[in-house]
Order: C-alpha cells, then structure tokens, then sequence
C-alpha cells in the first residue's frame, strides 16, 4: 500500500470506528439523545480550544478574545446555510452536504480573515496587553453580534439568530475533531510549529535564529482562529439558534480555562479537559438534585481553583497520548 | 467611579503583575454589605462606608493568602485562572439563595437627591459625594504610596520583590496590605455604585469590574495617576456615546479607545515603557 493511502486509512480508521459506535449505540436507545448532543457539544468545544492552545500554549500569544472569532464562524456559516436554504429551499437535499461544508470552511476562513486584521496592528503588543487589546475586541464583536440586526436583518442582533438548518451530527462532529486533532499535531511538529514553540519560548532568541518573528505570530494566531471559527460553524448547526450572549467574553475564559487546566502547549491535555469540562457542566445537572442545581456554578470554579493550586501547569504537564506526540518519539 | 476600581487593580498588578479578575466582585460584596447595614441595620452612611470598606479588604485579603499566596512561583497563568475561578465561584455563590440571593435588590437611597449648580456645571448631590469621595480616596492613596513605610515596601516589592526581600521589607505582608487597600477602594466604590445606580445584584461587578481594568491599561497599569485619568477619559467617552450615537454602542466605544491607545502608546497614556532584557 503506497504511503499516502496508508496516512488516509489512519485518518479515517479512528473517524470511522468513533462515529460507528455512537451511530450504533443512539440508535439502539443505549444512548439517549440528550447525551448524543452533549458529545457533539464536546466536539466542538474541543475544536475551538485546540484552536486556543495552538495560539496561546504552542505561540505564547494571550488571547482573551477567542469566543468572538468562534463566533464570527457561528454567524458567517449560519448566515450562508439560511440564504442557501432561503434561495433552494430544503429541495435540493443532495447538495446540502456540500454546502454545509462549504458554509463550515466560509466560517472558519472568515474568522481567519478577521484574525489577521487584527492581528496585524495588535499582535505588536505584548503579553498582558494583547490580552486586554483581545478581550476588548471580544466586547466590540459582542456589541457588533447584538446590533448586527442593524445591518443585516436575518442576524437577528439581540433577540437572537433562529431558523438555521440542523446539519451538525455525530459524523460531522467526529469528523471535524478528528481533522482538527491531525492538522494541528502536524502543524505543531512541522518546521512551522516549532517557529511557533521557540517564539513562546523566547522571542529575541527566536528572532536571532532566524524566525520572522512577527510573521510567525500572525500564522500562528489566524490559523488558531480559524479552528474557533469552524467550531463555531458546527455550534450553530448544532442547536439551530445563536445568539450573542455565547460569544461574549466570559465565554473566552470558559476555552481558556479548558486550555490551562489541559496543560499549555498539550494536545491531550485540551482533549480531556474539553470532554471534562462539558460532560461535567451537563453531567452536574442530572447528577444534582433539582433544587441545587445552582451549586453547580460554585463546585466548578472551586474545582478549577484547587485543581490549580494542585496542578499548576495543567493536568497533563508534557505527557501526551502516543499519537499525539512528534514521529520521533512515536 | 471607575477611578476607585481602577486603583485596585493598578495597585495589585503594579505589585504582583497578576489581573486581579475577582477585583469586581469584591466591590459587588461591598455593595451588599452596605445594602444590607443600611436596609436591616439603618446605620448612618459613615458606619456603611466603614463596614463596606472592611469587609472587602479583609476578604481580599483572605482570597490573596488562600487562592493567589500558593501560586506566586507558579507560571503567571495559573494565578489568572484562578483569579477567573475566584470571580465565578464569587459570582454564583453570592448567587445562592442561602446567601445574597439571584434577584435584583433595590437599594436604599440613605438622603433625597438635590440638584445644585455651580458656575454654570449642573450635578446632583450624589454626583458631588462621588467626585469628592475618589478625590479623597486618591489623596490618601498617594499619602499611603509616597509618604509612609508600607508604602515604600509596596513601591520596593513593586521594583523588585526579591531584592525588597533582601534589603528586609516582608513583601508578603506589603502584597496582603496592597490587596486589602485595593479592595477597601473597591468596597468605597460599592457603596457609591448603590447610591448612584440603585439597583444591585450578584452579577453587577463583572461589566464595571472590567471597564475599570480597561481603564487602568488606558492610563497606564501600575500607575495610581494613570488609573484616574483613564477612568475619567472612559466615562467620558461611555456618557458622550449614550448622548450622540447610542447606548447599544456604549459597551463597545471603551474598547476601540483602549485598542486605539495601546496601538499608539503600547503601555498606557502614563505608563512606563519596560524594555527586555536578554
């Protein structure tokens, strides 16, 4: 079998066998639907803070204003699919496969697109500053998300986006993290990747050596917001309904706690804390009694604060699971 | 208003470079505590302050010994999440019914307003106690900085916190004062936010909380001076949106300001440029 096929059946292997058994498990009732979404939520989620961790953990760069890019990719492919649905109608069936798609790498090129605008002036900044100059654009795209309605009428501004396709399923959501997953273990182990891991390491040493320093940001910040950006993509065909509260600031902190406590620059440490931070949020609404569902809010934060003062550089510190890590050591 | 929430967090990141995100909620708790010494106690407005003021500074105090102390050799980041865990963990367990509880309170005005005019400036007598409490807060800040012995450990660990050590100024103590005189600030600030807006509620810290840390960038972090400027030019520019354009952008306008700024001046309007050392 010549090289390339082999690459491909390990892609699709893992695709495949993943999205098989939770076909099969949902549809023999082993599964409820309930969790069926939650795993894909999970999926999403993951996208996106791979997304985070190759901007903060592999790049170094503070990045609080994740959600927004997310959320451009929500709006932008949601926005494409509706006026796909609006123009055809739900007729041409066939094709929506392609389209969403098509409307997933939209949202996720829109994101990068807006990534490298703003990139360009404020990746200069440094640490703590890009962080607030992020959070800040975080709090403009949510002010944008709510007024969008102002110029495009099908955004639905404040009172929310509806009447989006329900596209997103188990095959999709699989498929996109595990095309994540890969794409971005190549990256971070390619010749790009290690640009990227020497400028978080030191950024003068790194420019001596070489390294286009600024240049190599602004790559390691777009594509970061592109994941967010199909992520957000999925999100949106996922529940069919966006609206700007889940892309305001707050949720940048969510993704970035996921990264911190996974381990900067650890790949299996932001794929077990994604699936743990929303299997747990969702979890904690079976598990508690209805009338402490409010605690559910304060065991998390206090669960994140001991887990740092225990684990400070994140749960994993540099151990990864075998295929994650470089060919040489695999 | 800003002003005295801004100090608080350019005190503490000025000290130990950490964003201090449970800053705002701090100043939430001082807003119940006065809520609930003028509603169920009906003390007079100086015991309110008092109260206020003590109770965020000795909780501050306890969060820096029990969430921050542990962390500060650990990466810079893990003190951040755990700053945003504190917040939250603040946020949703004053949240609970068995604490402050999830509605909206109405607080108390403790006087009547009265609207006065001098020299052509029309102000209400509530605008006039804040302009005249973060005039004072600011004069006893720069009393504290500049002309007593803590303040002069907080200006040496401020410097450099090991050689402070060195030299024989207990920088854990100075770093517990910093956060207990940032958040008594905060807890002022409170006190004043409910006699302005009469209306509180668990979650209200987070927007002022961080407005206020934006201004402290604008006018530079670590820089009490700065702080003020920047709060006054970030209430300007929220007051003249909501007149001239509208107050959906309101949120918004504070933050192409704060961009705008740090593209021109990377540290701030009064911030001093660190350069690298290799």
């Amino acid at each position: 079998m010549p090289p390339f096929l082999k690459n491909i059946a390990k892609a699709v292997l893992p695709f495949a066998v993943l999205s098989g058994l939770l076909q099969f498990l949902s549809a023999r009732d082993i599964l409820n639907p309930y969790w069926v979404q939650i795993f894909q939520l999970a999926c999403v989620v993951a996208i996106s803070a791979l997304g985070l961790n190759l901007i903060y953990g592999f790049t170094g760069l503070f990045s609080l204003g994740h959600a927004a890019f997310y959320g451009v990719g929500a709006y932008t492919a949601a926005l494409l699919t509706k006026l796909y649905v609006g123009a055809y109608g739900d007729e041409a069936v066939f094709a929506t496969g392609a389209v969403f798609l098509g409307s997933l790498l939209a949202g996720g090129f829109a994101a990068a697109l807006l990534a490298c605008i703003v990139g360009l002036p404020t990746l200069r900044l440094t640490s703590d500053y890009l962080g607030i100059a992020t959070l800040g654009f975080g709090v403009i795209m949510k002010v944008l998300f709510d007024n969008a309605d102002s110029f495009l009428p099908q955004l639905g501004g404040a009172r929310g986006m509806t009447g989006i396709a329900r596209m997103t399923g188990i095959p999709w959501a699989v498929a996109g993290l595990v095309a994540a997953i890969l794409v971005i273990r190549n990256l971070v182990h390619s010749t790009y990747g290690r640009a990227l891991v020497a400028i978080r390491e030191d950024e003068v040493a790194a420019a001596a050596m070489g390294i286009d320093t600024f240049r190599f940001k602004v790559i390691g910040f777009t594509a970061g917001c592109a994941f967010a950006g199909v992520a957000g993509g999925l999100y949106a065909h996922l529940y069919t309904f966006l609206h700007p509260s889940t892309f305001d600031f707050l949720k940048s902190f969510d993704v970035l706690m996921i990264v911190v406590l996974g381990g900067l620059g650890n790949l299996t440490g932001t794929l077990v804390a994604s699936f743990a931070w929303v299997f747990l949020l969702e979890g904690m609404r079976v598990a508690l009694p209805p009338e402490y569902i409010e605690f559910r809010w304060v065991l998390i934060p206090l669960l994140l604060i001991v887990t740092m003062l225990v684990r400070p550089r994140g749960l994993f510190g540099v151990r990864e699971f075998p295929f994650l890590r470089s060919k040489v050591y695999r | 208003m800003y002003a005295l929430i801004a100090l608080g967090y350019t005190m503490v990141y000025g000290i130990v470079r950490l964003i201090n995100f449970a800053h705002g909620d701090v100043f939430m708790v001082g807003a119940f505590l006065a809520f609930y010494s003028v509603e169920k106690y009906h003390l007079p407005l100086p015991a309110v302050f008092a109260i206020s003021a003590g109770g965020a500074a000795f909780l501050a105090v306890v969060i820096e010994r029990m969430a921050y102390r542990p962390l500060r050799n650990a990466p810079k980041i893990a003190s951040l999440i755990t700053a945003i865990g504190v917040s939250l963990f603040l946020e949703y367990f004053t949240a609970l019914h068995q604490v402050f509880g999830p509605n909206y309170y109405a607080f108390p005005r403790p006087f009547g307003v009265v609207t006065m005019e001098i020299g052509g400036i029309t102000f209400t007598n509530i605008q006039g106690i804040i302009l005249v409490a973060t005039l004072a807060s600011l004069g006893v800040l720069q009393y504290v900085v500049h002309r007593t012995k803590v303040g002069r450990g907080m200006r040496a660990v401020s410097h450099d916190g090991v050689t402070a050590g060195l030299m024989g100024v207990n920088a854990n103590a100075v770093i517990s004062f910093t956060f207990g005189l940032g958040a008594a600030l905060a807890g002022v600030g409170g006190v004043l936010y409910g006699i302005a807006y009469p209306q509180i509620n668990t979650f209200m810290g987070v927007m002022p909380g961080l407005k206020a840390f934006t201004a402290a960038v604008l006018g530079g972090i670590g820089s009490i001076p700065g702080a003020v400027l920047g709060a006054l030019i970030m209430g300007q520019s929220e007051t003249m949106t909501t007149a001239y354009l509208s107050s959906t952008y309101r949120d918004g306008i504070a933050f192409v300001l704060l961009i705008a700024v740090l593209l021109w001046k990377p540290t701030g309007i009064l911030g001093k440029a660190r350069t690298e050392k290799v």
